[in-house]
């Protein structure tokens, strides 16, 4: 049984969710902000892990939660990316600063 | 403490700054394969961290869903999009210093706290060992309404997803 | 036997003819001709059996309320008794007899239908003033017979001529009908009604019921009443606009400015007749009116070149006849004479229309030798002249003898001189007009005549019969049955007949003959050296007494400049307020427009301005790209976890 502390894996998953986000905020690719988007999920899933085994009287519920946010994850990249292809096909492209009809 | 033990928490280390490297390949990589690959291999070590957390069964989940599905969706996605080689696109936009900037205070803000926090770590807890029964019993039992929502979110994703990315048809006449 | 409701059918058939022929007139062509006929034999043909009735004595009469007036009721119904009934027997027969001449004699004119339509309207208004019982519903017939005749007289409305005359004859008739309707709401504020019997009651028993008559008023209402007679039968001083008349079609002139219309005037006098016999002073300007009016037109007739201008100065004369009688208090002779007269009169007429048809010219100096080319007209015209003449035993003599033996038993001798001169002018113009016409050369090669078709001639010979027999019910052969059957409706005195008179009468009448066959036919030049050794006489005679330019200058004339004066004012003052109240009005829009562009549109222009200014400005933020929201969002939400920790 390995113990570490708890404060670390927080911070290992906050680092990995800083990273995620960096790539959201900066990517030009919509797919790459998806994958960055996937990598904030998986951070916040270590988070529920973490917790259910460090403090919970109930230990299946974190797990529990983090089987769900894999399924809505996955939900997510399937339409996400659907979006992506159907926005392909039309503006024969996936960079997101070209594609800025919605503005003044 | 036993040298075995103490080998396997720097091991344990290890396995997360590996974790990192990768993750920082995946928003910094100027090839998007290349980038998905990453992505594959930092949720295999997040699969190897659930194991040593003790959640075996999630560990097999993510890497199932997670590198199986997900990861060859969005291969699948960048081989239609885009040609694989020959990329000299510029892949980050011009926000990359507010970005660092903001995440430097953010980073530093929730470690503070982090480390501030006095967390209720119980010992009981960390005997208590997750079996898959018990999760099964779980998902059947107290948490069975939203398990229910999942399904129906799940399916409502799957049609939603065929439609978007379907070709339009030209005008089809009955 | 007839029931006394079926009177009503007798003008109301015309009048469906006339909304029959007004409305579909248009696609009943030639029928419309018939239809008018047809319903003006049925109303005669219900007419002539109550008259029948009424001669053997019967008598009818049927009131309905039309409305009150406070507690008076106006009543409305008619009154068969022996005046109404012996006009309707004319009215009928005459305008049947006419009607059936009129489809001839209009056959090919444009407006056919139309002038069915106007005769049919008129003959439902004659026939509803013949058998009306009150002033109220004989002035309304009254009024819509002015307007036929206003319509007819104008039917050739291209004309000019025609034109002006229907005015003229519209106008001069208005100003006696105006003082028609003040003499009978005079006599309504004397007597409390409008009703022939009504009144007839109240004036004969004044003196047993002790009701206080005001002969003022009631003698205000005579004269008044006289107006409208006046008016309508052309007496002095308004007859002016009968000679006008005859721009009309020629029926119409033998139906209305002979016959019937022109006679209605008469009829109210003789209608009137109690109350004219009830006021004193009335009777004398009656007579006096009527003596001087058939002397005058008499007197023009005898210069006149248009023959039917000539049979309307006739008609004036004729009727003046009429009116003297009845201002001698000679209601049969009166009655007697405008029933002879209807039928000669109008006989006259038709046949100078067939002339015109025939001939195509209406100047007797251009006629001449038509006898042997229109047989039928020519005798039948000659039989109506020798009746109007007054030789025995054709009906004007009968009649005018009964004139002249009134105006001789009662001792005006004055009078008595006048007509019997007017007889004496009566034969001579009428025989100068048939020896012009009908006998010596033909004047004008250019003319062509023929005899008028069957539906004209025949026509012609039945009111020829009837201007033979017509006399007889009032000649001594039948003992004066006439004028003892009208005596029914008042006292009056009565003549013995004077041979006397008879033989005045027949000798001025061939006299008059002979001496227009001389003048005409043996020695031509005499006429014109009568003229010219009397040239004032002449002058007056031809000019019809100056009437006409007399009118136009003292009253067309201070009309028009009344009228040009009130133009005038109506330009310069009324004209210039409306155009200073635009003006205002203009100003004031002016000075509200520059307020409303500037002030009230400025301010909703800045509105606008200033929201768009400061949306320039706050739209940057929206730049359209998805990673600049995401970064917004991310700094918002750490600024926020920053202040809500506190650090």
């Amino acid at each position: 049984m390995i113990i570490l502390p708890l404060p670390h894996i927080l911070i290992f998953s906050l680092l990995l969710f800083a990273i995620g986000i960096y790539g959201a905020l900066v990517r030009r690719n919509i797919i790459g902000i998806l994958i960055s988007i996937e990598l904030m999920l998986n951070a916040a899933n270590i988070n529920l892990i973490a917790f259910s085994k460090y403090t919970s009287l109930a230990p299946e519920t974190g797990q529990i939660f983090a089987l769900f946010v894999i399924a809505i994850a996955a939900t997510a990249a399937a339409v996400g990316l659907a979006i992506v292809l159907a926005l392909y096909r039309v503006r024969k492209t996936v960079q997101a600063d070209e594609v800025h009809l919605l503005k003044w | 403490m036993p040298i075995l033990e103490i080998a396997a928490k720097y091991t344990t280390y290890a396995v997360m700054a590996v974790i990192l490297v990768f993750a920082l390949g995946v928003v910094t990589l100027r090839n998007l394969f290349h980038c998905a690959l990453c992505l594959a291999a930092a949720l295999i070590g997040t699969a190897v961290l659930y194991v040593v957390l003790q959640a075996e069964y999630l560990a097999a989940i993510q890497i199932l869903l997670y590198v199986g599905a997900v990861v060859t969706l969005v291969i699948f996605a960048i081989m239609l999009t885009e040609h694989l080689a020959g990329k000299t696109v510029r892949q980050n936009n011009s926000q990359s210093l507010p970005a660092i900037a903001g995440l430097l205070g953010f980073v530093s803000l929730l470690t503070a706290l982090i480390l501030k926090t006095p967390w209720p770590v119980t010992p009981t807890a960390l005997q208590a060992k997750v079996l898959v029964m018990g999760l099964g019993k779980a998902l059947m039992g107290d948490y069975v309404f939203p398990f229910e929502v999942i399904s129906i979110v799940l399916i409502a994703a799957l049609i939603g997803t065929v439609v978007i990315a379907k070709k339009d048809q030209p005008e089809e006449k009955a | 036997m007839v029931t006394s409701d079926q009177i009503l059918l007798v003008p109301l058939l015309p009048f469906l003819a006339f909304v029959v022929n007004i409305l579909a007139g248009r696609w009943l062509k030639d029928r419309a001709a018939w239809l008018s006929i047809a319903t003006s034999s049925a109303a005669c043909g219900i007419a002539l059996p109550v008259c029948w009735a009424v001669f053997q004595g019967a008598h009818f009469a049927h009131q309905g309320t039309w409305l009150m007036l406070g507690s008076t009721p106006l009543r409305f119904g008619y009154l068969m008794d022996p005046l109404s009934a012996t006009l309707l027997f004319m009215v009928t027969v005459v305008g049947t007899l006419i009607q059936i001449y009129a489809a001839g004699y209009m056959h090919g004119d444009p407006r056919y239908s139309r002038f069915f339509a106007y005769v049919s309207l008129f003959m439902f208004a004659m026939l509803t003033l013949v058998i009306s019982d009150n002033y109220l519903l004989f002035f309304m017939s009254w009024e819509i017979m002015g307007l036929c005749s206003y319509l007819l007289i104008g039917f050739y409305f291209e004309k000019l001529s025609a034109a002006n005359a229907s005015l003229k004859a519209f106008l001069t008739t208005r100003v006696g009908d105006v003082g028609f309707l003040l003499g009978f709401l005079t006599l309504f504020a004397a007597l409390g009604t409008l009703n022939f019997s009504e009144m007839n009651t109240l004036l004969a028993g004044a003196h047993k019921t002790h009701f206080v008559l005001n002969t003022g008023l009631l003698a205000t209402a005579a004269l008044f009443i006289f107006c409208g007679t006046i008016g309508k039968s052309a007496q002095f001083p308004l007859h002016v606009w009968l000679p006008d008349a005859m721009e009309g079609p020629t029926p119409v002139s033998a139906l209305i400015h002979a016959a019937t219309m022109v006679a209605a005037g008469v009829f109210l006098v003789a209608r009137s007749f109690t109350l004219f016999m009830a006021v004193p002073n009335i009777l004398p300007v009656v007579t006096a009116i009527g003596t001087i009016t058939a002397f005058m037109a008499a007197f023009i007739a005898l210069t006149q070149n248009d023959i039917k201008r000539v049979l309307a100065y006739s008609t004036i004369s004729q009727l003046g006849y009429m009116v003297t009688a009845l201002g001698l208090s000679g209601l049969g002779a009166g009655t007697f004479h405008l029933i002879t007269h209807a039928f000669f009169k109008a006989l006259l007429f038709l046949g100078a229309g067939s002339v015109i048809h025939g001939t195509h010219v209406q100047d007797i100096r251009e006629m001449g030798g038509l006898f042997k080319k229109m047989p039928h007209t020519a005798v039948t015209f000659i039989i109506a002249s020798l009746a109007l003449a007054g030789i025995p035993p054709l009906s004007g003599f009968w009649s005018k003898d009964e004139i002249l033996l009134a105006a001789f038993g009662s001792g005006h001798f004055l009078v008595y001189g006048v007509l019997l001169l007017t007889a004496f002018m009566t034969a001579f113009y009428m025989f100068r007009l048939i020896f012009l016409t009908f006998f010596g050369a033909a004047r004008n090669p250019g003319v062509h005549a023929h005899e008028s078709p069957a539906l004209m001639t025949v026509p012609l010979w039945c009111l020829a019969t009837g201007s033979v027999l017509i006399g007889i019910p009032g000649s001594p052969f039948m003992h004066h049955w006439f004028q003892t059957f009208i005596a029914q409706m008042a006292h009056y005195p009565e003549y013995d007949p004077s041979a006397f008179v008879m033989a005045c009468s027949i000798a001025v009448a061939v006299l008059g003959i002979a001496l227009a066959g001389i003048m005409y036919l043996r020695q031509k030049h005499w006429a014109a050296a009568v003229a010219k050794t009397f040239p004032s006489f002449y002058r007056l005679s031809f000019n019809k007494f100056y009437f006409d330019e007399f009118y136009f200058a003292y009253v067309v004339k201070p009309f028009q400049s009344l009228g040009r004066a009130l133009f005038r004012f109506d330009e310069t003052v009324i004209d210039g307020t409306v155009n200073n109240a635009g003006r205002a009005t203009l100003f004031v829009s002016a000075v509200k427009q520059w307020i409303d562009t500037y002030i009230v549109d400025g301010a909703v222009n800045f509105m606008g301005t200033a929201v768009y200014f400061f949306n320039s400005i706050v739209k940057r933020i929206q730049t359209g790209i998805l990673q600049n929201y995401l970064l917004i969002v991310f700094v918002s939400v750490l600024a926020f976890l920053f202040f809500e920790l506190k650090f």
